[in-house]
């Protein structure tokens, strides 16, 4: 039977691990390589490297990160943060990273999802959504793309664009809620199951985990097939193994 | 020395990265003199199968291929690279309406899976062996391997499988014949298990 995954997430800025919280308030942690590394050891299934990097120099050090990961850890991983054309992706792919996710570059210009996907494979190509719960007038939620690290808004309905991005060749989704991220109280389970009802690709759900009931959750509630988390394992207060032993006992199958 | 069939279809760093991890020479190449002198040879590939055997072709790796398999050295595919092996695919190509034709070393076919699943599966899944096979010599049944697909491979002699996996269907996840290894799955994103499946293999060669 399918797994369900634990990826823990890796920020990293001029090559080198911070984590934000509510993209704001950065603190550093490390090398990007060395935890990841550490991570395969301890069992994660999948890591994902978000570059902040905001110069384009600095940029070139991802690519560095990427070939030096794949050097020494033998599970799957994913490089994402201002990717824009299929040149990087290339230059990514061919460092060795298995996925590139696209978010704000995507949203300026969709075609980047189907180029990306034609070119190599929709597995390789991974849409990650900024998520703002919104209410409208009539009181019902509704959820809205934002884009540049959550500060601009896009008026774009996240379900309209999920099945957009699956549509343009997206292999998965990541939705991250800007409203949970930091927060520490849980995943937005109500907006990764409306997604996840309406695609047929695997939904990854980010922002907010804070306990291991949330991990349970997501999947459970959110009815998400993986579970992006940076806090609660980069700060030592939860191992993978642990998570897992957690996930198990609430009849999840995981690795 | 292990060689590594590069033809045009995916990276192959992370495959050569993870022999060289468990103390196997590897080299990429597309050169068929390196594939005649290499100990064991290695057709990984992800991507669409009548685009990879439109690239073996173009390559001139068909003949180079079938000869080292006929040579009786250790031989594995990965991924797209247990596919090509079988002798059609579900996977069409354009307007064709033939089935596109592989390298048929392997009597089956390979199949989409069906309607109501998420594909491709994407994730880690587990192993369960019919027989006792070399390339899974310490393996423990229930193990975890990574998966990427969209399409599965029905041997027609069920005698052929090493392995198989739950994904709403039982399915062959690896096959074994003679000198002639396949995994479904990606070994060198499998983490402990994966090496040790190409430790198995590198000690063979």
């Amino acid at each position: 039977m399918l797994a369900k995954r634990i990826i823990p997430c890796l920020d990293v800025r001029n090559g080198r691990v911070v984590k934000g919280t509510r993209f704001a308030d950065i603190q550093d942690a490390g090398d990007p390589v060395a935890l990841a590394a550490f991570y395969d050891r301890e069992g994660a299934d999948e890591i994902v490297f978000y570059d902040i990097t905001a110069s384009a120099e600095g940029r070139c050090t991802m690519i560095d990160v990427a070939r030096r990961t794949a050097e020494q850890v033998f599970i799957p991983f994913t490089v994402g943060g201002g990717v824009s054309d299929v040149q990087q992706m290339r230059e990514l792919l061919s460092a060795g990273a298995d996925k590139i996710s696209v978010n704000s570059a995507a949203v300026r210009r969709p075609d980047l999802i189907n180029e990306g996907a034609e070119r190599f494979g929709s597995q390789c190509i991974v849409l990650s959504i900024d998520c703002a719960r919104r209410i409208r007038p009539d009181g019902s939620v509704w959820w809205e793309v934002v884009i540049d690290g959550g500060r601009v808004p896009t008026g774009m309905d996240v379900l309209y664009w999920a099945e957009e991005g699956v549509r343009r060749g997206a292999g998965e989704l990541v939705l991250n809620s800007i409203d949970a991220d930091g927060t520490k109280d849980g995943y937005d389970n109500e907006l990764n199951r409306a997604v996840a009802e309406r695609v047929d690709v695997p939904v990854i759900a980010s922002g907010g985990a804070g306990t291991l009931q949330h991990l349970v959750d997501g999947i459970l509630i959110g009815k998400a097939d993986a579970v992006l988390a940076a806090s609660i394992f980069h700060f030592g207060q939860y191992t993978i193994a642990e998570a897992k032993a957690y996930m198990r006992a609430a009849g999840i199958p995981v690795r | 020395m292990i060689a590594i069939i590069d033809y045009g279809m995916g990276n192959l760093r992370s495959v050569e990265k993870a022999l060289a991890h468990v103390g196997a020479e590897a080299v990429i190449t597309q050169d068929p003199a390196v594939l005649e002198q290499a100990a064991g040879v290695v057709l990984p590939g992800v991507g669409a199968f009548a685009q990879a055997m439109d690239n073996l072709k173009a390559a001139g790796l068909i003949e180079p291929i079938h000869r080292a398999i006929a040579s009786g050295k250790p031989f594995l595919g990965i991924c797209l690279g247990l596919q090509l092996l079988f002798e059609t695919s579900e996977e069409r190509f354009g307007d064709n309406p033939e089935l596109p034709r592989g390298l048929g070393v392997i009597p089956g076919r390979v199949l989409r899976f069906p309607a109501g699943l998420k594909v491709p599966q994407i994730g880690w899944n587990t192993l369960h062996f019919p027989k006792q096979t070399r390339l899974f010599a310490g393996v423990e049944p229930g193990s975890h391997v990574y998966f990427v697909h969209s399409y599965y491979a029905a041997p027609a002699d069920p005698g052929v499988v090493a392995a198989v996996t739950d994904y709403g269907i039982e399915y062959c996840s690896a096959v074994e014949v003679d000198n002639v290894m396949a995994v479904q799955f990606h070994p060198e994103k499998s983490s402990r298990v994966g090496l040790q499946i190409l430790r198995n293999f590198a000690a063979l060669c």
